[in-house]
């Protein structure tokens, strides 16, 4: 029953958001165009330590991709379901939480693949990025799964955001978590005092367990997992109280 | 009568929001086949009621059970349709996706065709919700509501957005699907409402019943003078009634 109803509404909700140019704009098209514009048009051959910039930021504007999609489509998402009453009405059918949690996920982690593929076309295509089939699956793989803390996180923010300002907050935290953990600029290449913050940061992480594919001496991919696995613990348990605070409350 | 057979059941039912006692000790049954309307002005309490039955929130004292078992368990929510007051539904989904969705949900749902049929939205299967007029996206929360082929409706507030015309295409599929033999248990703040649906009326003020029968029960237990109209006997038992506020 469940797997039943995860299909129809993971159907539902990819029909949603792919009409949705509201979604998919900041999406998709954001981290595809900074990723040709920094990544491919301003020296893509340029080193970066072992690598070309082509390659260093397909990992970094992945990561920067897929946190997007995961951010946005369950903080927003919930948020403005939650806020306009839709999710009572959810909750009032027999349909299990559990599946709308799930549909959910899949369909962040279906935008997240997609963003994925269309970058990684982009590099080889144009950026001149050649990598083992391994190393393409390895990075496929950290960037499409680790959008997955960020999901938890995004479903915290969802519950615990005002309905109408959460596209806002989460903008007041994506951005500025992106910069700071080296998902724009080389981590190399700021200012200390931030460099020195980054490893508190979950994008960090993943930003580096996505190098860490492509080059050595990005740290134990086994630290970068587990801290992001903590992040999702921690997503998970700010919902579960955000959504126990929301219950009863209505919102005009 | 076997507790397995009441549609919906509020036992005891209380429920403070802060200071305010929303509900208090509020018993209430839905019995098999009738149409009971819950009748109060704003702030009575109608939205809690509801919002208890369905389990979308936990009494304080008290409980709340669909065919005799807790609604806030998913799958024993199967045998009710809802339709609730809100502002906003995906508006990228055609009303046949909406109501593919939530049939779903239930294990012997309508068709599509028989849904769209009874809601009155045959013709506009393939419209995106977001292009419909209020009376339109209405008869879709009615789909919605009824697509799972329930045996009880709970319908807050169905018709108070609604142009006359709409209202009354809107009782006429309410009374369509009484006649099968299902039960409905609406809220309303509208007395023609209540008189035109109800087999029965619950009038509930600031969080108490006080008052219950037919129109010409609730007439008389209002002050019994013969010419009292139902909106007279209505004011005489909802006014001077304000929320109780109980120490914390």
């Amino acid at each position: 029953m469940i797997a039943h109803v995860t299909l129809a509404e993971t159907r539902a909700e990819l029909t949603k958001y792919a009409r949705l140019p509201a979604y998919l704009l900041p999406t998709l098209a954001f981290p595809c165009g900074f990723y040709s514009f920094f990544g491919l048009a301003m020296g893509g051959s340029q080193p970066i330590g072992a690598t070309t910039a082509a390659t260093y930021l397909l990992a970094t504007l992945g990561a920067f991709g897929v946190i997007g999609c995961a951010l946005f489509g369950f903080a927003v998402g919930v948020a403005i379901e939650r806020g306009q009453g839709w999710l009572l009405v959810k909750r009032a059918s027999p349909m299990p939480l559990a599946a709308y949690f799930a549909a959910k996920l899949a369909t962040t982690t279906t935008f997240a693949a997609i963003v994925v593929l269309l970058m990684c076309g982009l590099a080889s295509e144009f950026g001149g990025v050649r990598l083992p089939p391994a190393t393409w699956l390895a990075l496929g793989a950290a960037l499409i799964l680790g959008s997955i803390p960020f999901a938890a996180l995004g479903l915290a923010l969802g519950f615990i955001a005002g309905p109408n300002s959460a596209p806002a907050v989460v903008n007041v935290i994506y951005l500025p978590l992106s910069f700071a953990s080296g998902l724009w600029v080389p981590i190399e290449g700021l200012p200390p005092a931030i460099a020195h913050v980054a490893p508190f940061l979950p994008t960090y992480h993943l930003g580096q367990l996505a190098l860490g594919t492509i080059s050595p001496g990005h740290g134990s991919a086994a630290v970068h997992v587990l801290i992001l696995a903590l992040w999702a613990l921690a997503g998970v348990a700010a919902a579960a109280y955000g959504m126990k605070r929301d219950e009863g409350r209505t919102y005009g | 009568m076997d507790e397995n057979l009441i549609p919906a059941r509020l036992r005891g039912v209380t429920k403070r929001y802060g200071l305010v006692r929303a509900l208090s000790e509020i018993d209430l049954a839905l019995q098999p086949g009738e149409t009971l309307a819950l009748l109060g002005p704003n702030g009575a309490g109608k939205t809690t009621a509801i919002s208890a039955l369905l389990g979308l929130i936990k009494p304080d004292a008290g409980s709340a059970t669909l065919f005799g078992r807790s609604p806030r368990v998913a799958a024993n929510r199967t045998r009710v349709g809802a339709m609730l007051q809100v502002s906003g539904v995906p508006a990228t989904l055609t009303v046949a996706e909406h109501v593919r969705l939530f049939s779903a949900y239930y294990p012997h749902p309508l068709s599509l065709e028989e849904t769209l049929e009874a809601a009155g939205l045959r013709g506009l299967e393939k419209r995106l919700y977001g292009t419909l007029s209020g009376g339109q996206k209405q008869r879709v929360a009615f789909a919605l509501a009824i697509c799972g082929d329930p045996d009880a409706l709970v319908l807050d507030e169905p018709t108070s957005a609604l142009d006359v015309e709409s209202r009354l295409a809107l009782w006429a599929r309410i009374r369509a699907y009484v006649a099968r033999g299902r039960s409905v248990l609406l809220t309303t703040h509208d007395l023609a409402e209540a008189d035109a649906l109800a087999d029965r009326i619950v009038v509930l003020a600031a969080g108490r019943i006080v008052a219950e029968g037919s129109a010409a029960a609730i007439k008389a237990c209002a002050g019994g003078r013969a010419a009292l109209s139902l909106e007279d006997a209505y004011l005489a038992l909802t006014r001077a009634q304000r929320p109780e506020e109980v120490p914390a």
